[in-house]
């Protein structure tokens, strides 16, 4: 029973277009595409649609030079070649909530570029940590709450609002528990199966998510991996569903047993507290989330979570990956491999790409997993 | 061969030269003579601190990063020392030389003299469009801290975004206003000074003044021939970078704007062969300004680009559709709420502001200077150094081909002379100003 609820997630992302396609014929419903997870989906789900994030297929880019110069980060240019490849076709609009520039320049490109009925561009403030964030946030929230309204041509009543903040509460509770289930001294999940967990979350109808989520919360306690878990590592970083290198690196002697990034831990950490104005408290939990390093200044504040993850979760060593030309990510790289050395965890950091050379990633990994066990005898 | 046109030096320039060096020198003595000094953008709101007294000098970063990657044997040292410690090569070239020098602990003067010790700034004060922005600062300031000395920061969060045909709404500009009234409070808090309304609102009014200026300068190239080329504007536009809001910025600029309209009235050239009109794009690779000179032996004169005309100088649309420097607000602010809007106000006109949002804009403010100067050709530089004025660039380039302008597209660095291939760009450049019907003077 449990091997299939993991092959159900598999199967959503192996075949999430299928899916999109025919959960849009089954509810006659629209769907929305959104590329960074600062888009609030609560809304989306208010307003009775489908929010679907855009993500890469890791394949060498070949139809976005003309559109984005090839300095920037191979996720943009990934997403933005899904839809000049018309991979997402049955999407009826795009949404993006402000993050970095590399997405921006994904969003105005799909914009420009491939038929769209809906685009909307939320200024998700990045002075997160300033106290006027959150009343502004709060003003976009409505201008987006409006725009989505007027396209649909349905209101968006406050029982829409909470039946939105349900839907991704829960689905984000119910992560989070399965996520405890890693802190055991024997992992219940790898960390390939956690990353399809969310990343599938990311894909579909989140209420038909959450039902095989409980359904796993009740398996997941009788369940024997029947593996040994190795180094317990965590993966910090960069955008990253690279579903074979966390597969790779698992075979090594090796679990990943946290991840931090937008496609992992960050997703999920953090609810909408229940409040009067609906649009505020979504507009505070986007700000008080767990941040992108775009927006977390002057305070390194994600670092300390970071460090925190990696104390609950028993870490031993981190990967520190950074997507070429992320500069975000790649500006905290110091800073971050420094605090986590303090708690004692050594890092490694690596540089990705649209696709990874596992050839010589292998060597290095492995290289780091001696330093931290040991060296294995030569013969 | 005779010249076409007359030519002569700029009687402004040792006067702009020297107040540039004073400039860096101001930073680095500013505790010697018993002010204060913070370290910031060229973006920054410099006339906020203006406040704590007249004796607050300023770095900002990206003319600092731009005058290290000038002299590239100081820029090969602090490219290594920045990856040395663990950061990746492709960030933000400026903030990668201006880290290096921290990390070095040198600081590279006006003329290229490099001096022992990095000066620490007493605060940080920054704003954030970018990625790097404020990133730039954090890790400067963590960087500090590592050896001992805290510096703190306060960084102001300008992302609301871009209007082209209507006002900002008011929610996005009372969102900055709120940052900057609370801004003053920490001034006042980490220096223990008393701020001065009466010293913000002159700053402010300098400030408004300087970048008109700038503008109204760079609408005089639109004569034939031009009376200025780009690599001397970028000698003067500096000053608009670090003291925008300084009385010595307005006063130069106004005295620079009296000369350009002389040089106007009685035909001189910057290029005395001109006969090719060209803009550029972005920053220049800045240790290959010669590039320039290369172009000059063809009778091509660079008129600027949305970059030199639009980074400091404040420019609008008028109702006839032309682009026009902006026009000044009616009084000068008597209260520290209405300098802080102003500034607002002021600020998020500015035209380099808007290709962070829309492409269209970029293009549309690039079409308008084609036409409006004259302009044969552009050169857009994909600057790998800079990745916020190089986003969008491939949008931009699409735009101008569908108008039907000549376009050169060329890939750089503008602090990292390893992404920079000089002899490759000048044989492609070349090859482009020849399908353009050109040929070497004198060939």
């Amino acid at each position: 029973m449990i091997e299939e609820i993991f092959q159900q997630f598999r199967d959503w992302i192996d075949n999430r277009h299928e899916y999109a396609k025919e959960w849009k014929e089954k509810n006659t419903k629209k769907i929305i595409g959104y590329l960074c997870t600062y888009v609030p989906e609560e809304i989306v789900y208010a307003a009775d649609i489908l929010p679907v994030r855009i993500l890469g297929s890791h394949e060498p880019p070949t139809v976005t030079e003309p559109y984005i110069f090839a300095m920037f980060c191979h996720l943009c240019r990934d997403c933005l070649a899904q839809g000049l490849k018309g991979r997402f076709n049955y999407i009826d609009g795009i949404v993006e909530g402000q993050s970095c520039l590399h997405l921006r320049q994904t969003f105005n490109a799909w914009r420009l570029h491939i038929p769209t009925n809906f685009a909307h561009y939320i200024h998700i403030p990045h002075g997160i940590q300033n106290p006027h964030a959150i009343p502004y946030l709060t003003q976009e929230l409505t201008k987006f709450k409006k725009a989505l309204e007027d396209w649909n041509g349905k209101k968006i009543s406050n029982e829409d609002l909470d039946k939105g903040i349900k839907i991704m509460n829960e689905n984000r509770e119910l992560m989070r528990k399965v996520h405890e289930f890693r802190k055991l001294e024997n992992p219940k999940i790898t960390g390939l199966e956690a990353m399809e967990m969310v990343l599938s979350s990311q894909m579909v109808d989140k209420e038909e998510h959450s039902k095989l989520l409980n359904k796993l919360l009740e398996e997941l306690p009788k369940r024997n991996l029947q593996r040994n878990t190795g180094t317990r590592l965590m993966i910090i970083g960069s955008e990253d569903d690279d579903r074979v290198f966390m597969k790779n690196v698992e075979a090594l002697g090796a679990t990943f047993v946290i991840e931090e990034h937008c496609t992992g831990s960050r997703y999920l950490w953090d609810d909408v507290v229940p409040q009067e104005d609906r649009l505020s408290a979504i507009a505070s939990r986007y700000v008080n989330r767990v941040p992108c390093p775009s927006k977390d200044w002057p305070e390194f504040t994600r670092i300390q979570h970071a460090v925190k993850l990696a104390k609950d979760f028993n870490v031993q060593g981190a990967l520190v990956i950074q997507n070429k030309f992320c500069d975000p990510h790649g500006i905290e790289i110091p800073p971050l491999r420094e605090a986590l050395k303090k708690v004692g965890v050594q890092t490694y950091p690596l540089e990705f790409d649209v696709t990874v050379p596992w050839g010589q990633f292998r060597t290095r990994v492995e290289a780091f997993l001696e330093t931290l066990t040991g060296l294995e005898e030569l013969f | 061969m005779n010249q076409k046109y007359p030519t002569e030096p700029l009687k402004i320039w040792n006067e702009a030269k020297l107040l540039r060096g004073k400039y860096y020198e101001n930073y680095l003595d500013a505790h010697k003579l018993g002010g204060l000094r913070w370290a910031g953008g060229a973006w920054s709101f410099s006339s906020i601190p203006a406040g704590l007294g007249e004796d607050v000098y300023s770095i900002t970063g990206e003319p600092h990063g731009a005058t290290i990657a000038f002299f590239k044997d100081f820029t090969a040292k602090c490219h290594e020392a920045v990856e040395a410690a663990g950061f990746p090569r492709t960030l933000c070239a400026y903030m990668r030389n201006y880290w290096g020098s921290i990390l070095l602990d040198k600081y590279i003067r006006a003329d290229g003299k490099v001096v022992d010790e990095h000066p620490v700034p007493d605060f940080i004060w920054q704003d954030h469009i970018c990625c790097s922005h404020a990133k730039w600062y954090q890790v400067a300031k963590w960087l500090e801290e590592k050896k001992g000395k805290k510096v703190p920061m306060y960084c102001v969060d300008v992302s609301v975004g871009y209007s082209m045909d209507k006002p900002l709404e008011d929610f996005k500009i009372n969102y900055i206003v709120r940052q900057l009234s609370d801004g003053i409070e920490w001034l006042e808090k980490v220096t223990g000074r008393t701020y001065n309304d009466k010293l913000l609102c002159e700053a402010v009014w300098n400030e408004i003044n300087a970048t008109r200026l700038w503008a109204e300068i760079c609408a005089l190239n639109q004569n034939v021939p031009a009376p200025l080329d780009e690599k001397t504007m970028y000698s003067l536009y500096v000053m608009g970078t670090l003291m925008k809001h300084r009385k010595e910025c307005v006063d130069i600029y106004r005295k620079l704007k009296t000369e350009i309209e002389d040089r106007v009235r009685r035909g001189i050239a910057a290029v005395g062969n001109e006969r090719f009109r060209i803009i550029t794009d972005t920053q220049p690779p800045w240790g290959f300004l010669k590039i320039f000179r290369e172009m000059e032996k063809y009778g091509v004169v660079s008129l600027g680009s949305l970059y030199t005309f639009g980074l400091i100088g404040m420019w609008k649309y008028r109702p006839d559709g032309t682009w026009a420097p902006k026009d000044l607000p009616l009084e000068k602010p008597q209260t520290r709420e209405e300098a802080v809007k102003m500034i607002v106000e002021w600020t998020v006109d500015r035209p380099e502001w808007a290709h962070f949002y829309q492409p269209e804009a970029k293009t549309k403010m690039i079409l308008s200077i084609v036409k409006q100067w004259k302009v044969d050709a552009v050169l857009l530089h994909y600057n790998r150094g800079c990745e916020g004025l190089s986003v969008h660039i491939a949008e931009n380039r699409h735009g101008l081909l569908d108008a039907g302008v000549p376009v050169f597209p060329f890939e750089g660095n503008m602090g990292d002379e390893r992404e920079f291939d000089f002899p490759g760009t000048l044989a492609r450049l070349t090859a482009f100003f020849e399908s353009m019907g050109l040929k070497k003077l004198g060939e």
